[in-house]
């Protein structure tokens, strides 16, 4: 099943694709949005009644979302491939001057991949959660919190400008701080979700920046005039838009500098990591990059640092994700590494973009099961999350097993299941650009080997080391359902999207595509990434396949107790930025303190001492007034004379 | 015809009048001071009617009479008022309005 996928596709420019006229089942764009976004008002401002049949309609809008988007796509596919850019306007939203801007969708071939996987995947964990949050007093509140976020993605998404989609952008980081922070009485959860909240602020300014400099260049902010008129742009604007939309991209997507806060928002129900930490909030950051590729094109400077920012944090996540106990967080790790991967794809201009989605894609839907998976396990295990307290859950828990172990066969990239496809041809099109990124791409492969099969291995395999209380258990079937469709996803999806469904076919005109030679046979380049894989495997199952201590060893390697702490990510964030903020704040309290009050109440002093010393003026003397009075009288009749009279 | 003397003359009245004002501690003598300036005053309204060859000034003559009139009434009220309290109708003595 190795595929060799040397040269699928003949090379192509992106083209601006003439936007149609939404008409037919388009013009219903809006109600992908509008669904969810009822739902979530509904079950937000309905109060308590709504409380027992709340979560249904939640399921129902997204479920209604994913099939209306399924019939977009099946009308879609029946269409030219030059014809499938449809756009619809709702109304004028902003008309100031030379800033025109309206509330105008646009669904495109890009825009319609996310979608369907914004919808789809967002229905499976809708009705997981139906299980998941049944024992939760807030689960209406849950509900109404995950169809907002669906709603803000979508609009992400769907948006045709880019003010269009930091409204989306935010809604999404409104979304995703609500619903981390959703056991808010929990104070490491609410600190979680201040974390996450205030790190995005950081990329949110470069996006809103961005904006800015994008209407100072080009005087629009549609994605439509932005791009035709990119070319006219100087270099160094387009750098720093490039640049900007990367700070943006990685406060999202939790990408290095910014990837601290994707760790801690593990504190979330289970489901939100899933759908908002794996899935689809944390690649919009890859969205943002490769709908700008018109940016990114004619910038070498950006493009670089996009790669050399996916290295990074491909590298770091992984390794982080090798030392966690934690099983949200290993799989937190994995995510920003697996993001890594797309981001460093993004940045190889047109050989990685679509590789870039198509990873995206295979990766929203594994992840998802992982994750899904790992809750169906703690659910099971009292909430537990520590993998030393797991082990033999496979004979309690089989189709968690199965799913879990699907997940984990396409996470690592072993054919035929879908990350095989996907990953393969990022670290083929990092080759075919650099050398460094090629064997930086292998060796977060192997590394990727190495933690999932910890994971694996600690969770299911081995001796049971639960605690005295656990009663592991099977969960019921409105959780274990969407699992199996995560896991035949798991399997299925990469090879029907890469062959089926030509992914590169269908998303090369709006993000081009070419391909490069390389000096190796792909075929031995994919044998090599198998290898080291299945290395990282074997030193996992050496490592941990006969015995788990319960307590972690503390004798262990100093990158081990590094990755335990995240690299020192909030040591490193708390000298670099949290404590200069402090000093500046101190300073600014000084400052205000001493010098601004300080001015202030001088001058109060001086009016005051002013007036005490004047008001002896008013001595009670009816004859000084009236010689006073004299005097002004002469004084004024004076300056009269000198002045205006003559 | 020529103004000059009638102003010379409202003038020195005036002057006369607001340097009473000034210096003399009994209220019944400011008053007349006061007095004093204000017909200084209607004496040049005249002297310029009379050289315009209208009325106007004539007309605020009338009026400042009047409010003269007025003045006194009220004036010498307070006055006898004060001098009911405090057995003395020197200016100096009512300060008690101040800092």
């Amino acid at each position: 099943m190795i595929g060799n996928g040397a040269v699928i596709a003949a090379d192509v420019a992106p083209v601006l694709e003439p936007l149609t006229a939404a008409t037919g089942i388009f013009a219903w764009i809006w109600l992908l949005i509008a669904l969810p976004l009822v739902g979530a008002i509904v079950l937000l401002t309905t109060g308590r009644w709504t409380n027992r049949f709340g979560h249904f309609i939640g399921v129902a809008t997204v479920v209604i979302a994913a099939i209306l988007a399924i019939a977009m796509l099946i009308e879609m596919m029946g269409r030219p491939a030059d014809a499938r850019a449809f756009e619809q306007t709702l109304y004028s939203w902003v008309f100031a001057g030379q800033f025109q801007v309206d509330v105008a969708f646009q669904l495109d071939q890009l825009s319609m991949v996310f979608v369907l996987l914004i919808t789809i995947v967002g229905s499976l964990i809708h009705i997981y959660s139906i299980g998941y949050m049944a024992h939760d007093p807030d689960r209406r509140r849950f509900f109404g919190f995950l169809n907002l976020f669906v709603a803000a993605m979508l609009l992400l998404v769907l948006a045709d400008n880019y003010l269009l989609l930091y409204v989306g952008w935010e809604g999404v980081g409104l979304a995703s701080f609500l619903l981390i922070g959703f056991w808010q009485y929990k104070p490491s959860a609410s600190a979680a979700a201040k974390k996450a909240f205030v790190i995005n602020r950081v990329g949110d300014v470069g996006l809103s920046l961005a904006i800015m400099l994008m209407f100072v260049t080009f005087g629009s902010v549609t994605f439509e005039s932005v791009f035709s008129s990119a070319g006219e742009a100087s270099d160094s604007t387009l750098t720093w838009i490039g640049l900007l939309l990367l700070l943006a991209a990685a406060g999202k997507s939790a990408q290095f500098p910014l990837q601290a806060w994707l760790l801690d928002a593990m504190e979330g129900p289970t489901p939100v990591s899933a759908l908002i930490h794996a899935a689809t909030m944390v690649t919009a950051g890859v969205y943002l990059i490769v709908r700008s590729n018109a940016i990114y094109d004619r910038t070498v400077f950006a493009a670089t640092a996009v790669v050399v920012i996916g290295v990074i944090t491909m590298i770091i996540g992984a390794i982080i994700g090798s030392a966690k106990d934690d099983i949200k967080k290993a799989l937190a790790g994995s995510t920003m590494s697996q993001i890594g991967y797309m981001v460093l794809a993004a940045g190889l201009g047109p050989v990685g973009y679509v590789f870039a989605i198509f990873h995206l894609l295979t990766h929203g839907v594994f992840k998802a099961n992982l994750f899904l998976s790992a809750g169906s396990v703690m659910h099971g295990m009292n909430n537990g999350v520590d993998m030393r307290r797991f082990g033999a859950l496979r004979a309690v828990m089989m189709i968690t097993f199965g799913a879990f172990m699907f997940g984990y066969l396409a996470i690592i990239g072993i054919p035929p299941f879908s990350g095989f496809y996907s990953k393969d041809k990022i670290i083929l099109a990092a080759f075919e650009v650099n050398l460094i990124a090629g064997i930086a791409a292998v060796i977060a492969a192997g590394i990727t080997g190495f933690y999932m099969t910890r994971m694996f291995t600690m969770t299911f395999l081995g001796k049971a080391r639960w605690d005295d209380d656990a009663h592991p258990h099977e969960s019921p079937a409105v959780m274990t359902i969407p699992l199996i469709v995560l896991a035949i996803g798991s399997l299925g999806l990469g090879a029907s999207l890469y062959y089926w469904g030509d992914i590169v076919e269908w998303l090369a005109p709006v993000t081009g595509y070419e391909s490069r030679p390389i000096a190796i046979s792909t075929t031995l380049l994919e044998l090599i990434t198998l290898a080291t894989v299945l290395i990282g495997v074997a030193i996992a199952v050496l490592m941990y396949g006969r015995s788990v201590p319960i307590q972690p060893p503390q004798k262990v390697s100093v990158l081990t107790t590094a990755a335990r702490n995240n690299l020192y990510d909030d040591a490193t964030n708390d000298i670099v930025a949290v404590r200069p903020t402090w000093y500046a704040a101190r300073f600014l309290v000084w400052f205000d303190n001493r010098i601004v009050d300080g001015a202030v109440n001088a001058s109060a002093a001086f009016v005051g001492g002013a007036s005490g010393r004047l008001r002896r003026l008013q001595n009670g003397f009816t004859r000084s007034y009236a010689l006073v009075m004299v005097i002004g009288v002469i004084v004024v009749f004076g300056v009269l004379a000198l002045v205006g009279l003559s | 015809m020529n103004p000059e003397n009638y102003i010379v003359l409202a003038g020195v009245l005036f002057t006369i009048g607001a340097i009473g004002v000034m210096v003399r501690r009994n209220a019944i003598v400011v008053f007349m001071s006061v007095e004093l300036m204000l017909n200084a005053a209607n004496l040049a309204f005249v002297a310029f009617a009379r050289m315009n060859g209208n009325l106007d000034g004539q007309v605020v003559a009338f009026f400042v009479m009047v409010v003269a009139a007025a003045e006194v009434v009220v004036g010498l009220a307070i006055i006898v008022t004060v001098f009911r309290s405090r057995r003395s109708a020197s200016i100096d003595e009512p300060n008690l309005l101040k800092y």
